[in-house]
Order: C-alpha cells, then sequence, then structure tokens
C-alpha cells in the first residue's frame, strides 16, 4: 500500500507541475483580460498549431491572456461541452468556430446571454454569426473559396477532376468540393472522394482513383492533411507538374510542391488573421468599446511560385 | 460476492472494518478525493464548482456513466465492446434519417432504432458465441461497419454527414422528452430568481437561470447505475454475469447459460450507447457521423479506472461510475484549471496507471492471489 500511496503522490506532483507553469506564464506582467479559443480540430490536425501561435501572439503584443481549447477526438458534441465549460470560467470574450449550428448555437447564444462577446472564426457563415449573437465573423467563405478555385482552374484547362476530401464528416469541408465543381461548371458527382486521414491510404487510393479515371486533368485537396500524400502519390506514377494540382491550405510540404512545380497554386486562407485579429479586435472592443463595421474575411488569397520567400520562411509557424 | 453470515471453518476470518473498507470500489473513492481534493485547490475560484460548472463536468461524466455501465458489465461478463463509439454515431443518424430524412414521428423512430442497435448487439454476441472468435475482434469489425454505414447513409440520402432538424422534429413527441427533457426547471428557477445560482443577463432568455434543470442525461446515468448495481450484486443473473467471465466452461457446467447471459450484455451494451446517442441527438438537434469517435476506449477507461478486471468475472458498476466521474472531472477540470489543452491525455495515462496500480493491490488482498 504504502509504494502505491508513493506513487499516487508522485503523479499528483509530476501532475501539478505544468499547472504551476502554466499560471505563472500566464500572469506574468499581462492584463486581467482574458480570451479563450474552442476550436473543432482534433489533436491530430497539425494544422491547427498557427492559431495556437497566432492567439499567442496576439495575447502577448495586446498584453492579454489567451487560451486554445478543443476536443481531442474533433467530436463536434464534446466541443459544445467545451464551450459550456468555457463560459462557465466566465472569461471576457470567447472565439469559436460553428462547425455544426445545430449543436452549437445553444451553447454559443448561452454565452452570449451571459454577457460573453463571442466572434466566430473559420468554420461558419457570417448570417450564422449573427444569429448567435456573435460579434462577427472572421473566415474564409468555404463555398465561395471552392468556387473562385473552380474558376481559376477552369481557366487554366481542368476538366475533370478528383477532390480529395479527408474530413468526408465535416460538411463545411465539402463545401469546398462543390464549390469548386460548380466554378468548373461541372457535376460534382463522385469526383470527391472520402479518402481518411492515414498517409498511406490517401496515397493509395489516389493513386488506385487516377488509374482507373486516366481522363482526370485536375486535383484538388482540401489541406495538408490530404495535400502531402497526395504529391507522394503524383511523385510515385510520374504525373506531379504534368496533372492541374491545386490545394486549400499551405504548409511546409505544399510549399516545396508549390515551388517545384508539383503544385500550382495553394489557397491560403491565413489562419493566422483568424487567430491574431479576434484577439485583438476582442481586446479594443473591452478596452475602448471600438469595433469594426463587418465581418472580416480573412481570405481566400492564392499562394503561386511568385512570392513563396515570407510563406517559405514562416509555414508551420504563422502562414 | 455474496456475503454470508453463517460460520464456515473453511471462510477465512476478515475484520468488518477490512470488509468494509476492501472493495473493488476503493480505487474509485480514492481517485475521486485525491481528484476533488487536486481541483479544490487549483480550480477553484474559476467557476468550476459554481452551479453552471458543476452541471458542466457533472453532465459529461453522466454522459461516460452511460457507456461505462454498460461497458462494466460486459466486461465482468468477459468479453469487450469496441463498437460502442461507433453505435453512438449510428444510433443518432438513425434517429435523423427515421425521424428527419423520412419525417416518421419522433417515437416510432426512437422505438425502431432501439430495436436496431439492440439487433446489432445482440448480432455481436451471436458471432461472439458462435464463432468463439475474441470478441475485440468481432466488435472491432463492427467498429468499423457502422461507422461507414454512418457516413455512407446520410451522404447517399442528402449528401452530407451531418443531418440536422431534430429538435423540430421532436417537437411535441410523447416519447423525446424522456430522452432530451429536463426536469427540476421549478426548483432552479427558483434558485436562479433568488439569486443563488446567476440568471441570463441579456437575450430572448434575460432573467432565466444559467442551469436551468437536470437533463435526462444524468437521470439516465443514475438509473442505469442503480439498475446495474442490483442486476450485478443483488439478483442470480448477476450471478451468472460473474461466472460467465470468470470461468466460462466451468460455469456452463453448472448449468449457467453463458451464451444468453454474453448475449444479453452485449444488447444491454447496445442498450446504453444508444440511450447516450438518443440523449445527444434531442439536446444539439443534430446528429453527425463523427460522433461519438473513441468513446469505447473511454468507457473501458472508465470502468479500468473503477476496478474491474480485463479478463472479466471481476468489477463493479458502481466502481466503474466512479471511474466515469474522475474522467469527467478530470477532462473538463484541466480547462477550468487552465492547464494546456494538449496535456489532457498525459493526465488521462497517468490517471489510468496510477488507478490500475491500485486496484491490482486491492484485488489481491481480496482475492487472496500473489
Amino acid at each position: 500500500m504504502k509504494s502505491t500511496i508513493k506513487t499516487l503522490a508522485l503523479a499528483a506532483s509530476v501532475a501539478a507541475a505544468p499547472f504551476v507553469t502554466a499560471t505563472t506564464a500566464s500572469a506574468d506582467g499581462h492584463g486581467d483580460l482574458t480570451y479563450v479559443l474552442v476550436s473543432h480540430a482534433p489533436d491530430s490536425d497539425t494544422w491547427w498549431n498557427t492559431i495556437k501561435n497566432g492567439i499567442a501572439l496576439a495575447g502577448e503584443q495586446v498584453g492579454v491572456n489567451v487560451e486554445y481549447r478543443n476536443p481531442p477526438t474533433g467530436d463536434i458534441a464534446d466541443m459544445a461541452r467545451i464551450i459550456e465549460q468555457a463560459t462557465a470560467s466566465a472569461p471576457d470574450g470567447i472565439i469559436t468556430t460553428l462547425a455544426d449550428y445545430d449543436v452549437l448555437q445553444g451553447p454559443i447564444s448561452a454565452a452570449v446571454d451571459q454577457g460573453i462577446d463571442v466572434i466566430i472564426m473559420n468554420t461558419g457563415t457570417p448570417e450564422q454569426a449573427r444569429e448567435v449573437g456573435a460579434l462577427m465573423y472572421v473566415g474564409q467563405p468555404e463555398y465561395d473559396a471552392g468556387f473562385a478555385a473552380g474558376q481559376r482552374a477552369a481557366g487554366e484547362g481542368v476538366t475533370k477532376f478528383l477532390c480529395v476530401n479527408h474530413a468526408i464528416q465535416q460538411p463545411t469541408v465539402g463545401e469546398r468540393c462543390r464549390g469548386y465543381a460548380d466554378g468548373l461548371g461541372i457535376e460534382l458527382g463522385d469526383a470527391m472522394m472520402d479518402s481518411g486521414t492515414d498517409p498511406a491510404e490517401i496515397k493509395n487510393k489516389v493513386l488506385a482513383y487516377l488509374s482507373a479515371n486516366p481522363d482526370v486533368d485536375g486535383i484538388l485537396t482540401l489541406g495538408p492533411v490530404s495535400a502531402d500524400p497526395t504529391i507522394a502519390a503524383l511523385q510515385e506514377n510520374g504525373m506531379a507538374g504534368d496533372i492541374h494540382f491545386g490545394t486549400f491550405d499551405l504548409g511546409e510540404e505544399i510549399v516545396n510542391g508549390i515551388k517545384d512545380g508539383t503544385i500550382i497554386w495553394g489557397i491560403d486562407q491565413q489562419p493566422f488573421l483568424q487567430a491574431y485579429m479576434p484577439v485583438v479586435i476582442l481586446a479594443n472592443w473591452d478596452r475602448y468599446g471600438v469595433l469594426p463595421g463587418n465581418n472580416i474575411n480573412s481570405g481566400p488569397g492564392f499562394v503561386t511560385a511568385d512570392g513563396l520567400a515570407k510563406v517559405e520562411e514562416f509555414a508551420g509557424e504563422f502562414r | 460476492m455474496a456475503v454470508t453470515d453463517q460460520k464456515d471453518e473453511r471462510v477465512k476470518e476478515i475484520s468488518r472494518f477490512r470488509q468494509s473498507l476492501i472493495r473493488p470500489e476503493l480505487g474509485g473513492i480514492v481517485g475521486n478525493i485525491a481528484v476533488f481534493t487536486f481541483f479544490l485547490l487549483f480550480a477553484f475560484d474559476s467557476g468550476m464548482f459554481a452551479a453552471q460548472g458543476v452541471m458542466n463536468w457533472g453532465i459529461v461524466s453522466a454522459q461516460f456513466m452511460i457507456i461505462a455501465v454498460g461497458a462494466c458489465l460486459l466486461m465482468i461478463a468477459g468479453e469487450f465492446d469496441l463498437s460502442v463509439g461507433s453505435m453512438i454515431g449510428f444510433a443518432g443518424m438513425m434517429i435523423a434519417v427515421f425521424g428527419v430524412v423520412l419525417a416518421w414521428p419522433m417515437w416510432i423512430a426512437i422505438i425502431i432504432t432501439f430495436a436496431l442497435c439492440l439487433a446489432i448487439g445482440a448480432l455481436n454476441g451471436y458471432i461472439v458465441i458462435r464463432t468463439g472468435l475474441p470478441s475485440f475482434i468481432v466488435t472491432l469489425a463492427f467498429l468499423f461497419i457502422l461507422r461507414g454505414f454512418t457516413i455512407y447513409i446520410p451522404q447517399t440520402l442528402e449528401s452530407k454527414t451531418i443531418i440536422g432538424g431534430i429538435r423540430d422534429a421532436a417537437e411535441g413527441d410523447w416519447l423525446a422528452p424522456i430522452f432530451g427533457g429536463k426536469i427540476g426547471q421549478p426548483i432552479f428557477q427558483w434558485l436562479g430568481d433568488a439569486g443563488i445560482i446567476g440568471v441570463f443577463e441579456r437575450g430572448n432568455r434575460m432573467g432565466e437561470p444559467v442551469v436551468d434543470g437536470i437533463p435526462m442525461m444524468m437521470v439516465w446515468a443514475v438509473i442505469l447505475i442503480v439498475f446495474g448495481h442490483i442486476l450485478l450484486t443483488k439478483t442470480r443473473f448477476g450471478n451468472w454475469i460473474f461466472a460467465a467471465g470468470g470461468d466460462a466452461e466451468s460455469a456452463r457446467n453448472s448449468g449457467v447459460p453463458v451464451n444468453m447471459v454474453k448475449v444479453s450484455m452485449f444488447m444491454f451494451t447496445a442498450f446504453c450507447a444508444t440511450i447516450f446517442a438518443i440523449c445527444q441527438v434531442m439536446e444539439f438537434g443534430s446528429a453527425g457521423a463523427d460522433r461519438g469517435l473513441l468513446k469505447e476506449f473511454e468507457a473501458i477507461i472508465a470502468v479500468v479506472i473503477g476496478g474491474a478486471l480485463l479478463t472479466g468475472g471481476y468489477g463493479s458498476v458502481l466502481g466503474a461510475a466512479l471511474g466515469a466521474l474522475i474522467f469527467g472531472v478530470v477532462q473538463q477540470g484541466l480547462f477550468f484549471a487552465g492547464v494546456e489543452s494538449s496535456l489532457f491525455r498525459v493526465f488521462l495515462g497517468l490517471i489510468l496507471l496510477g488507478a490500475v496500480i491500485l486496484n491490482t493491490y486491492i484485488r489481491r488482498v481480496i482475492t487472496g492471489e500473489r
């Protein structure tokens, strides 16, 4: 029994250590304003690292406390509980995505009704943000971004495409494929592939699809999770640089792909702005009562081989 | 686990105090004391112990409890169900398909979903019994099969993976409030008016208390725990569950209907998952293909923290409930304490390890094994 108690005591002290450092870090000369950012992303989604860095930088520059929270598996119902939790801890503001309006509108409007200011970022629409009583929406309207990408791809000669969707359970991400198809002016049909999130699986599915459909001349991937394995697939079957390849979002591999010509363009929704702007806006709203009069579109921005330097320097960190 | 009062020279004498202390739930009780002490010290003024905060970790714990009760009884009966998480997603989606897409009355949708999910639970059990394959593998197959259908069906019918509008469809239904309703609103309204719990400051709910009732999710958790505990400790069927998980062959030889016990426990696990799913879709109003991911492991972790043995034949429903409480409090409490959320898994691992070490020690004392 004694050794067990010792083990538990040790576990408790180990467990307490990161907590202690966390509080001292946030109490370090910062103001008394606290903002919580709640995302829908599972732990495995590395794209959100930019968001974490964005709010951390904003918190540092503006002088407020910021916290990042997410459901570990990406379960939206768990996310609702996290928003309720954030509300119960009474921060000055909540920045959140609106990944599923039905699930999240209740918890978000409850937060708003308790006097907590809310900004919707990344996922959702300006209309939904207004419905739940949020101050504003900061993000990239998904369908419009997909549509713009489709129009551009049509101009660049794409006639039949494959859309690699690694987040099939998230309808907003699928909107990108639908927008792309409409922008191209062709039916989506079975061109949207449920690729899963495992890199080897994605690579093999893409290879299989391309050999089964040799007339496909365009590929759209929806983020680094699907883009990185697709790059590997195209290098393996020799279609790299030959087939028209556009992608959403940026990452180290995607930047390399743009540089060596495998990828024509990456659509940057500039996640940094989605994290940074809400913190700055909330802080100024709380301190001086000033608020921009409209929603902020953080994207889409097309990143091509020209002007890659900055992107390359900060890929995965702030870009 | 039955304790007889008659003296028997073959039974070693154990003092009453020791007997009351040494029980499968001890690990869960110690763990809860430790966890609550920790958060009372580090997160007391964060709102965690105000009405809204208590409701927050309370409901998360209740969620874990609902699936932990099913997983606990099944594990004591010697089997696993890895399809719990997928079953949650599947059951919720079936409610949406029947109630919203096909627009059937919600009570019919609920009853059919229950029937369907119990049938799948029975099929799980039947395959395990007939093939003699480990339930780990069979239910792993159903983890994929059910999740696949949960994505495929709404994709085919509605070309999206989240179906909303369940709340509107359930409006005025007689059965739906049993899963999505709340009880005790007048008491909470009174508490709000008396200033004991906070009220909304603005919007169209102004003046209403921020916590306006006990959600049915919590009521179901209590019902299932009480039912599971009585079933396991006070009935002949409970003894059969222990026997089936302890040594199926000798149980069979002494006349225990092992197959029936195991199949019914698979069905009970499916039942618990369906309750979870229906409470969830009724509260949130939409069913999504990503619901319930990894919940099977969370249920198993809660059960193991609560002192059950992975190999079957030993465990307690109260222990599983306490394990679920630890899980829920830690998960939400870390947010309240302002801990970097990526460390959640580290804490979970430490708690799991600590609990298992403690439980192993307690079990050795109880069973006398070395």
